[in-house]
């Protein structure tokens, strides 16, 4: 029994390895490389699981033994990179602290979960995988790649799951955080709760450091300063859930003071700040409702946010907050960019290179660029148009989506029992938006 | 002073008695195939004319607005905005009363707030008529009532007072009350209700006034449901639901209108023998409960079965606070449903349902002057809403 496991174990390694060798053409299509100018009749080359070439079809020379998939009429674009989400099941620190900067929503995901094919027949490879909103800091996020896992490790960037960084940190501040003890009541105290948390952070610091690599001299091990140090070394981001414009102006005062790099999320009021997010030097991850409202923080938010923010010069991306919007419509929110004013080049940025940036991932994902990761999607047309839909994902050369394929098409449409797991009360014991 | 009001006098005539033509690169009056440069003329509150460029001749004075595509005004079939808010917190929260699980006799003119934003917010998007009102989650939670979303009061508003009475059946009618608790117990108690009724009626036909029973709002409203005076709008999202609505509907012979039917697909031939329409689920409705089977392509399903239906916004307990049946209809035409279809299910194919497409819903002469100019395809993400005009009154007039 064991010899016929490892038999099963090692052909399906091995096909799964042969079809990553082979070199995987795409020509004919029009590529968004997103790094540089719309390429027409363009044609990239993969092979195992990297790019290696991007260019006009017959500006590279295409390997005999190459798969050649003829894409005359299509558009290639990088895998789409989501910010925020919610998918996979997980969740975060509980209701006996405010601040779990110890919690990692690793320890927490479901691989097997259906919204993560959601995501796949959206066009979505990285995803960063956030705990909710309800805690001023609900633990370490998870940023995933969506390849076909048995276990979480077969999902994460990083390499040890263990001490590795495999995520940011994720904070919120306003209305969502605050309720009964042992959480603030109001908006200076969860303040003042988050300062004590990083001084404490800063003492701690300090004792590593005054240790010099002496293990007798550390200060006692503890998982959350530990964490709480990344952070303050900018080794790991805060994803900073923030609406109003005075909130997202307390998380910049919080990340002078304690020196932490911080991705703005949601910001529905973020136009009406937006010159000082620019000096500030952050970036912005920002959610599209369809209409205001619906919490109090959200009265003022706007189609136009990302405009403002582009003219401003801060870094924009567009997230889904799944289940809050749909994962599989997570190109119509950057469309409603350019609907109110954003331009097409940097929308297009906003659904990939400048999410990865803002997971300190582009080295790898984003752009199409040889020595990338193969993170490619295949759409039927012009990425901004309604009627436009992902017909192929791929994720580091192997195809996880084809709509023509009725046993993915089904993720892409919904219908009986396609999502089993997935409910709305997710979106809400998570504390989503 | 007393010129300038001797002028205002004057120039208001020519306000309230709108004299504007309207010309389309394609127009599309949803009564008849589109009009390539397309005019529609309007006089006063009301279309005047519909045609081509070179049939219909623009009278001088006339106001000229153009547009790239233009469509009759905006049809929500069911929308719950006006009763709910954009607080989302309890004093603007009107679209559900959880004292009792019955209780028709709620009046939607009661508590509908026309200067609410998200009303304006829908408008300045191209919607120019709802039925809105009390929403899901009672077994009756009250009434809705069809209202243009123009006009500074409640009655400057209304086109219907009494449209249909709003019921819901299966769990989510749990979740707000003790009992029903179960989805059976719901039909019993509708039923009792229902039969409570009869019994009401016939005490009521007694010759001796002293022997009526004293009026009751609420049966008054159920007596209306069995007379077939008022619709009853069932929301019924899973296909035991559906089948229960329909079992409900023809045991009372209630004049009826199917709601949200997320699993409508798995009972389209039953639908269709019931002869029922259906207003359907936002497309981009949150799957999950009773909508987690919920399919973008059930709308082109219920068109190949020949099935009318329309497309609603819905109601929203979170955000987005209401959602906008364009952008809805859009991903139906995305998934399925041809571009024609799509624009009828949320202008005249809603407004039969609704019973009102004698006034609004289509491009035709004596019609109310509800109209929309989009600078492109209506459905595309990046097309803008660029005029509404409502009973012959521009209402708006920024590209968003």
């Amino acid at each position: 029994m064991r010899n016929v496991l490892f038999f099963l174990l090692a052909t399906s390694l091995v096909t799964a390895a042969a079809a990553q060798d082979t070199p995987t053409v795409f020509r004919g299509a029009t590529i968004y490389p997103i790094e540089s100018p719309p390429i027409e009749n363009g044609a990239l080359l993969m092979e195992k699981g990297l790019i290696k070439a991007v260019g006009k079809t017959g500006s590279f020379v295409i390997p005999a033994n190459a798969v050649v998939h003829d894409l005359t009429g299509k558009v290639l674009m990088p895998g789409l990179v989501d910010t925020h989400s919610h998918i996979g099941r997980g969740d975060g620190g509980d209701a006996s602290s405010a601040l779990n900067p110890d919690v990692r929503i690793l320890d927490a995901i479901d691989v097997r979960a259906d919204n993560f094919k959601k995501a796949l027949a959206g066009g979505i490879t990285t995803v960063n995988v956030m705990p909710g909103s309800g805690h001023l800091m609900s633990g370490q996020t998870a940023y995933l790649k969506l390849r076909p896992a048995s276990t979480i490790n077969d999902m994460l960037f990083c390499n040890d799951p263990i001490n590795g960084i495999c995520g940011g940190m994720k904070m919120a501040n306003g209305t969502n955080s605050i309720r009964e003890k042992p959480f603030p009541g109001t908006r200076a105290k969860s303040a003042a709760m988050v300062r004590e948390l990083f001084v404490k952070a800063q003492e701690y610091r300090e004792k590593m450091k005054a240790a010099k690599g002496n293990p007798e001299k550390m200060p006692k091990r503890d998982l959350g300063m530990e964490a709480l140090v990344q952070v303050l070394e900018g080794k790991r981001v805060v994803h900073h859930h923030t609406h109003r414009h005075d909130d997202i102006l307390t998380v910049l005062r919080l990340a002078k003071e304690f020196g932490f790099r911080v991705v703005l999320h949601h910001v529905s009021e973020a136009w009406k700040v937006a010159d000082e997010i620019a000096k500030a030097g952050a970036s912005c991850s920002i959610i599209v409702l369809d209409s205001p409202g619906g919490k109090l923080e959200a009265v003022d938010i706007r189609y136009e946010t990302g405009a403002v923010l582009e003219k401003a010069g801060v870094p924009v991306a567009y997230h889904t907050d799944d289940g809050i919007t749909d994962s599989r419509l997570f190109i119509r929110s950057a469309a409603f960019g350019v609907r109110a004013g954003m331009s097409r080049a940097k929308a297009l940025e906003a659904l990939t290179i400048a999410g990865a940036r803002m997971l300190d991932l582009d080295h790898r994902i984003g752009s199409l660029k040889p020595g990338k990761d193969a993170d490619v999607i295949v759409l039927s047309g012009d990425p901004f148009s309604t009627y436009t839909v992902v017909e192929q994902t791929w994720v580091e050369g192997r195809k996880v989506f084809d709509r023509s394929n009725p046993d993915d098409l089904k993720y892409a449409v919904g219908g009986y029992d396609v999502y089993r797991t997935a409910t709305t009360s997710d979106a809400c014991e998570g504390g989503a938006e | 002073m007393k010129t300038f009001l001797i002028f205002l006098a004057l120039l208001y005539p020519t306000i309230s008695s709108a004299q504007i033509a309207v010309k389309g690169e394609t127009v599309y009056p949803l009564a008849g195939p589109p009009i390539r440069n397309g005019v529609v003329l309007i006089r006063g509150t009301v279309i005047e004319r519909v045609g081509p460029e070179s049939e219909v001749a623009i009278p001088p004075g006339y106001r000229v607005m153009t547009a790239r595509i233009v469509t009759p005004g905006l049809v929500d079939a069911h929308t719950t905005v006006g009763l709910s808010g954009i607080y989302n917190v309890p004093h603007d929260q009107m679209q559900l009363e959880k004292s009792d699980p019955i209780q028709p006799h709620l009046r939607a003119i009661d508590a509908y707030n026309p200067r609410e934003e998200l009303v304006a917010w829908v408008r300045t998007l191209g919607v120019t008529t709802i039925n809105t009102g009390h929403g899901p989650g009672a077994l009756m939670s009250g009434t809705t009532m069809i209202a243009k979303t123009a006009g500074e009061t409640v009655t400057e508003a209304l086109i219907k007072p009494e449209a249909m009475v709003a019921f819901t059946l299966g769990s989510s009618v749990s979740r707000n009350f003790k009992s029903p608790g179960t989805r059976a117990k719901g039909m019993a108690m509708l039923r009792q209700e229902f039969l409570k009724a009869q019994e009401y009626m016939k005490k009521m036909e007694a010759k001796d006034p002293d022997k009526r029973p004293a009026r009751d709002l609420a049966l008054d409203m159920v007596a209306g449901l069995l007379r077939g005076q008022i619709t009853a709008l069932i929301t019924a999202q899973t296909a035991t639901e559906i089948i229960s609505a329909l079992r409900l509907q023809k045991e009372f012979g209630l004049r009826m209108v199917l709601d949200g039917a997320a699993e409508a697909y798995l009972v389209l031939d039953e639908i269709k023998a019931a002869g029922v329409p259906v207003i359907l689920h936002p497309t981009m409705v949150r799957t999950g409960d009773e909508t987690k089977n919920a399919s973008f392509t059930t709308a082109a399903k219920l068109r190949d079965a020949g099935i009318r239906f329309a497309i609603q916004s819905g109601h929203e307990g979170y955000v987005p606070k209401v959602r906008v049946v364009l952008f809805e209809a859009a991903v139906a035409a995305a998934n399925g449903l041809s571009f024609e279809d799509a624009l009828k299910s949320i202008t005249i194919d809603a407004a039969r349902i609704l019973g009102v497409e004698a006034r609004v819903g289509s491009l035709v002469s004596g019609k109310d002057a509800d109209v929309v100019l989009f600078d492109g395809d209506p459905f595309e993400y990046t097309t803008h809403t660029c005029a509404v005009i409502i009973n012959g009154t521009v209402v708006s007039e920024t590209c968003r």
